[in-house]
């Protein structure tokens, strides 16, 4: 019994995710290999030795898998996979588009989205946008899943660094590749694992007021700025920022939600949240009837007041 | 060029699932039921290309029971030249539908395949990913823009950080993202249409592919409902509450 972690990074850091990706991989018995795949990413196998519960890790590099290409690291890592009884991918772009194709190689099925590890054979996921948990058993010789870190603890810091072991590269494909990236906005934390989340739907009205009421609050708390499809559709923030079922799901420990009613695609992607909070001039909105704290009023209003106060 | 494109029938997504009184599956009955909505973009996107003239061919596929008919007439409807039906009584998971397009792709040689990026029931997004695998294709997931020249396809990528732009060689496989497209309604008169055309129908045990689930479902449950919160009566004590909480996390 031992599980393979394959890990998402930049070539540089490894993604903050990651010690709780790791944290889901402890709760599955045997030992846990981390597999680094890139291209001068020497740093990032460094990095990951030191993480607690980490055996070893195996270190790919190569210049093909520069950009994560899911053609050229999937041939690596289904090799590879073979060997071990899970192999567990984040539940992110990166590992939802990774995830299905190893798996299709290793002719075996594949489960999305864990957010809950009873043993070996039995997973906990969410379905129809997160409004139903199904418990599902899998039965395959090597488990290929995708983990919600966000419902994971995350691990600590080791006190030995795990070995790191070469392992050769598999050929190009040469089938696709990167004309560029477009990184939308950096000048807010990431949301992935931003402790506060302020986000914004298209009760805001533009992206002229998006900005001028919820940059100032964010930064209150240094928060991470989040938005719904439809503000994101309106050209609000961009796509990086869109959280719900088909964007990014996040588990801050406060969410203050502005003029979002909260359609049950949004409020798919923040279940985790510990403390919701809602601004909205709408007392029916579902989003003021989920919330922790709720407050009713007009959010052009509210908004300057409450950053105003929170300054203070 | 001729495009391929694959469409689920799942409950339709305005509707509220529950599960069964023995908590043993997703109650599904008497729910209207629609093409998954990411699939619609595919089509959309698919009709579009052809009346671009980038495609001269676009073929639509639906793998389940008789029942998908209504779904691929829908696509039909939308201006898709050719139905086919792979028909299979039993349940399919992921696996098997790639396995099954994989049989109808190299009997049809599509340049390009579509499909929408998760379907809304199971939220799986598997499918697009495995058939690559199988074919050997390159994949282009989450597609918000696709520009076909050639043999070649750029599609910019809905991913975490933003936008990735890749190039990808055809044949590929393409699975959309809510941006790609706003899906239109079809016309009366080409709904009409839609109903006479005859689709094609093929058995999916005579394909030699094996159906069999590899996951079994143990339970479906409602998640736990958060605690009543409370409605705040001014501006202050939220800003009082929101202090409290941050401190707390300090």
């Amino acid at each position: 019994m031992s599980t393979l972690v394959i890990v998402e990074h930049d070539n540089q850091r490894l993604h903050p995710h990651t010690r709780a990706l790791l944290g889901a991989a402890s709760r599955l018995a045997g030992e846990v290999d981390v597999l680094v795949i890139g291209h001068s990413c020497s740093t990032v196998a460094e990095e990951a030795a030191t993480l607690e519960g980490v055996t070893r890790v195996r270190w790919v590099d190569a210049v093909h898998y520069s950009d994560l290409l899911a053609e050229n690291l999937a041939m690596v890592v289904a090799q590879m996979a073979a060997a071990y009884r899970h192999v567990l991918l984040p539940a992110t772009a990166f590992g939802k588009n990774l995830a299905p194709r190893v798996a299709a190689m290793l002719d075996v099925a594949q489960v999305s989205d864990i957010v809950g590890i009873q043993d070996a054979e039995h997973f906990v996921r969410p379905i129809y946008a997160g409004s139903l948990l199904e418990t599902v058993r899998s039965r395959e010789p090597v488990g290929v899943m995708t983990v919600r870190c966000s419902a994971f603890m995350p691990v600590g810091q080791s006190a030995n660094a795990a070995p790191i072991v070469p392992f050769s590269a598999g050929p190009d494909m040469g089938v696709v590749r990167l004309l560029q990236r477009v990184r939308i906005d950096a000048t807010h934390p990431q949301l992935a694992n931003a402790r506060v989340v302020v986000a914004g739907g298209r009760g805001l009205g533009s992206a002229e007021a998006f900005h001028r009421l919820l940059d100032p609050l964010a930064a209150c708390f240094g928060a991470a700025i989040a938005a719904t499809r439809a503000a994101v559709d309106s050209n609000y923030v961009g796509n990086d920022c869109q959280v719900g079922q088909t964007g990014k799901i996040v588990a801050p420990d406060i969410y203050i939600a502005v003029g979002i009613s909260g359609a049950a695609q949004h409020i798919a992607g923040i279940r985790g949240a510990k403390l919701v909070v809602a601004i909205n001039k709408d007392p029916e909105a579902p989003l003021i009837r989920l919330a922790d704290l709720a407050l009713v009023g007009d959010l052009h209003e509210v908004v300057p007041q409450l950053t105003e106060m929170l300054q203070r | 060029m001729k495009v391929l494109v694959s469409i689920k029938r799942v409950v339709d997504y305005q509707l509220q699932v529950r599960p069964t009184a023995d908590g043993l599956a997703v109650d599904t009955a008497g729910l209207k039921m629609s093409m998954n909505p990411f699939d619609e973009i595919a089509v959309e996107e698919a009709v579009r290309m052809r009346e671009a003239g980038i495609a001269d061919e676009a073929v639509v596929v639906a793998c389940g029971s008789a029942a998908c008919q209504d779904v691929l007439r829908t696509a039909l409807a939308m201006g898709i030249d050719r139905a086919v039906l792979i028909v299979a009584e039993t349940p399919l998971q992921p696996l098997a539908v790639a396995r099954l397009l994989k049989v109808l792709a190299l009997r049809e040689a599509p340049d390009l395949i579509l499909m929408g990026k998760q379907a809304i029931d199971d939220d799986a997004a598997q499918t697009p990913q495995m058939l690559a695998a199988m074919l050997g294709w390159p994949q282009a997931t989450f597609a918000s823009k696709i520009e076909v020249t050639g043999m070649q396809a750029n599609v910019a990528r809905e991913v975490d950080a933003g936008i990735e732009i890749v190039q990808v060689s055809l044949p590929a496989v393409i699975s959309a993202d809510l941006r790609l497209n706003t899906p239109r309604f079809a016309s009366l008169p080409n709904v009409m249409k839609a109903r006479r055309a005859v689709i094609e129908q093929i058995p999916a045990e005579g394909t030699g592919v094996d159906l069999a689930p590899r996951l079994e479902t143990l339970s479906v449950a409602e998640i736990p409902t958060r605690p009543q919160g409370v409605r705040l009566a001014s501006v202050k004590v939220l800003a009082e509450r929101l202090q409290q909480a941050w401190r707390a996390l300090q």
